[in-house]
């Protein structure tokens, strides 16, 4: 499966991003390598979400660059997945939301079946394959939303805020998947405003303030030695959010 | 449009397969016959005799000697002389037949505010119409009913196009409703007497003027001409138009009654 | 108030009756008007579901048309629809008018840009929410909108209901292009203008409590069976 050169460095150029007249994103700069999971940090309304969009491609940025290392966009677009805060999820059986998903990416028929329930296996929702995936709870929903991404064994794993509405139990489940796609040996960029999750399962942090790319530091340094006020009032919950 | 409009119909085509070629002829002819119920009468006897089913398509006597025009009928059956004999002339019918004649009647309020009531003459009875400003509702359909109403009007030297009044109501519609209207507002209105004795919300009104040889209504018959539209089914048509002038067709005729009471008269030569 | 009471009542009795010819016209105005939906159902859906996920110029101005055509007047469907099909016409030679195919032709021409206009609001509401996750899939155009039109299936079947009622409701494309003939294209609704006009207006409002209640029962059965199935699918 990955045979041919991993997509990733993933490459941005004073990025812009700016909606009725208003900078969302504002001249960031960055260099995400493959390896570490990378957390993206920040206030509600900070930029975190939209950012992740610029990386992954559904939006296209108001000026700079974003370059991966693969040219080739079909497999640039095949290489990544991204689970969102609500899961969306089609009005089918949990297993066919995924056969779905490897269709559009085209997987053999053959094998689809076969891929998909390893992956609902691994997200522990093999006895609810059949159910209608819109009838399970927002954790398991959430879980399922996690097995559609493994189902694709992407490279790079873009996680926005994925246990924002859920409860702690449904986190850690959450969490423990997540944790595999890294020993998986995936890329995981994750959005969140949750600290304990930083610390669970962060490597490095990307700190962002008003679409600002304030501070991108491994994450023990960043707990111990924030190197800007917003970064060490957000590390001491001065900042709302 | 047109190629969409092929495909929707051969998809339609599933729904509606077509049958085992049944026999039958379209026939344009007027609301007056139809709603009498005299087709009703009629046509299961022609049908038992040759096979052939007659298709009514029932409307007013323009619209109808407009469908034999288009060539979408094979056989028209109207009432307005001076027309059908248009038609014939212009090449669209081959030959026109008188069948048989109805005559109309002038019905109006029971009280009768025109004073027309007991009179025999429809001419003075126009008048009085005009005169009273009463309100008279009109087909206005160019029917052959209202292509009567206005000579009636024109024998009483009245322009209807340029004297009427706000009495004058004209409904663009066919007997029955302007039947409905007349009934609704009061009004008089002229009607074959066919449909007045099938019609059954008569409201107020009852017959104020008939008998006058002026309401002489003459029904005439021909097949669409093909010379003109091939596909005309001529030898069908032909034997419509043969068996109602026929003996046997005109009997027929003769013996269609609504409550004891003769509708048509037959008169083929 | 009489009438009304009398039409009730006799429609009541029509039902009861068994009567055939009325069965006729009723089964007759059932195939005209279903086979009109399903045929429109079958162009307007795609139809509608390209405009919503498609992007073009003039979209917007495609999307008013289409909202406007939802008020096409039945008489001038009919009337075109009768000018084409006429011998005179340049479909002439099929030799279709006054057949029940002219009448469900007709009646597919009203009643798409309903079903289709419907569809484009419904799978443009579903685009908002679907859109980054189907495009974060790589699903995207054709096989985007096709996904959401049977993602959101049942809220069609709302749409194909209204087209439905269109169709069972006009009279005058029918009556023109149908020529109301007797045993061969009468159907509901135009009986029910041909009673009126004979001033039998008793039986005219009995024909007309029966269309509608045949038109509440197909309601009625369509919308337990979408609550059924989104029971089930969520």
């Amino acid at each position: 499966m990955h045979a041919s050169a991993c997509i990733l460095p993933l490459a941005l150029r004073d990025v812009c991003f700016s909606a009725g007249g208003r900078a969302i994103i504002d001249r960031v700069s960055v260099e995400l390598a493959a390896g570490p999971s990378t957390i993206i940090l920040g206030a509600n309304g900070a930029g975190k979400s939209v950012l992740m969009r610029l990386m992954h491609g559904l939006l296209q940025p108001t000026s700079g660059e974003i370059a991966w290392s693969e040219r080739d966009e079909a497999r640039l677009r095949r290489m990544q997945a991204m689970v969102f805060q609500r899961p969306v999820m089609l009005r089918r059986s949990s297993l066919a939301n995924i056969t779905y998903a490897l269709e559009i990416a085209r997987v053999a028929r053959s094998e689809r079946e076969q891929i998909a329930v390893e992956a609902l296996e691994s997200v522990g929702l093999m006895p609810l394959a059949h159910r209608p995936a819109r009838v399970l709870s927002g954790g398991e929903q959430q879980r399922l939303a996690l097995a559609r991404a493994w189902a694709l064994h992407p490279e790079v794993l873009f996680l926005d805020e994925p246990t924002a509405s859920l409860d702690p139990s449904a986190t850690r489940e959450i969490e423990m998947v997540i944790r595999a796609f890294d020993a998986a040996g995936t890329k995981i960029v994750m959005a969140t405003h949750n600290l304990g999750q930083v610390r669970r399962l962060g490597d490095e942090v990307l700190f962002i303030h008003q679409g600002r790319l304030v501070e991108c530091a491994p994450v023990a340094r960043f707990f111990s030695h924030p190197a800007s006020a917003e970064a060490a009032a957000f590390v001491k919950g001065e900042l709302p959010w | 449009m047109v190629v969409i409009v092929k495909a929707l119909l051969i998809l339609a085509a599933l729904a509606f397969p077509a049958h085992a070629q049944q026999k039958f002829i379209t026939l344009a002819s007027t609301t007056s016959t139809e709603q009498s119920g005299l087709f009703r009468h009629l046509l299961p006897m022609f049908e038992k005799n040759t096979g052939i089913q007659v298709r009514v398509v029932a409307l007013g006597t323009g619209q109808s000697l407009d469908m034999g025009k288009r060539g979408d009928a094979d056989v028209v059956f109207v009432h307005a002389k001076p027309l059908e004999e248009k038609f014939v002339a212009e090449g669209f019918g081959v030959k026109r037949f008188e069948v048989m004649y109805n005559d109309f009647v002038l019905v109006g309020p029971k009280s009768d505010p025109a004073k027309v009531g007991g009179t025999r003459d429809i001419v003075a009875a126009m008048h009085k119409i005009k005169a009273a400003r009463v309100p008279f509702a009109s087909r206005g359909d160019a029917s052959g009913t209202h292509f009567a109403e206005v000579e009636l009007w024109k024998l009483a030297g009245i322009n209807i196009a340029k004297d009427k009044g706000p009495w004058y109501r004209d409904t663009g519609s066919g007997m029955g409703p302007t039947l409905n209207t007349a009934a609704g507002m009061n009004a008089y209105a002229l009607t074959d007497r066919g449909t007045w004795l099938s019609f059954k919300n008569r409201g107020d009104l009852v017959i104020s003027v008939e008998g006058d040889q002026r309401l002489f209504n003459q029904y005439g018959v021909m097949l669409v001409n093909p010379a003109r539209h091939p596909h005309v089914k001529k030898e069908m048509g032909q034997a419509f138009v043969d068996w109602v002038i026929s003996p046997q067709g005109q009997t027929a005729i003769a013996g269609y009654k609504i409550g004891g009471e003769q509708l048509f008269f037959p008169n083929a030569k | 108030m009489d009438t009304i009471l009398q039409a009730a009542r006799g429609a009541f009795d029509l039902i009861t009756s068994g009567d055939r010819t009325l069965a006729e016209i009723v089964l007759l105005s059932l195939k005209v008007s279903i086979s009109a939906v399903v045929l429109a159902t079958l162009l307007g859906l795609p139809l509608g579901a390209a405009i919503a996920v498609g992007r073009f110029p003039g979209k917007r101005a495609v999307v008013v048309l289409l909202n406007a055509l939802m008020g096409l007047p039945p008489v001038v469907v009919g009337l075109v629809v009768y000018l084409l099909l006429s011998r005179a016409g340049p479909l002439g030679g099929m030799g279709l008018l006054f057949t029940p195919r002219a009448m469900v032709l007709a009646q597919a021409i009203l009643v798409l840009p309903i079903i289709a206009a419907l569809c484009r609001q419904a799978v443009e509401d579903a685009w908002i929410e679907y859109q980054e996750q189907l495009r974060s899939l790589g699903a995207v155009g054709f096989r985007a909108a096709l996904t959401l039109v049977w993602d959101i299936r049942f809220s069609l079947l709302t749409a194909i209901l209204a087209g439905l009622g269109r169709a069972s409701a006009e009279v005058g494309a029918v009556m023109i292009v149908g020529g109301n003939i007797d045993g061969v294209t009468r159907v509901m609704t135009t009986t029910i203008a041909l009673e009126t006009s004979k001033g039998d207006l008793p039986l005219a409002l009995s024909l007309g409590i029966v269309l509608i209640a045949l038109v509440i029962a197909l309601n009625a059965a369509a919308m337990y069976v979408k609550e059924a199935a989104q029971r089930r699918y969520g």
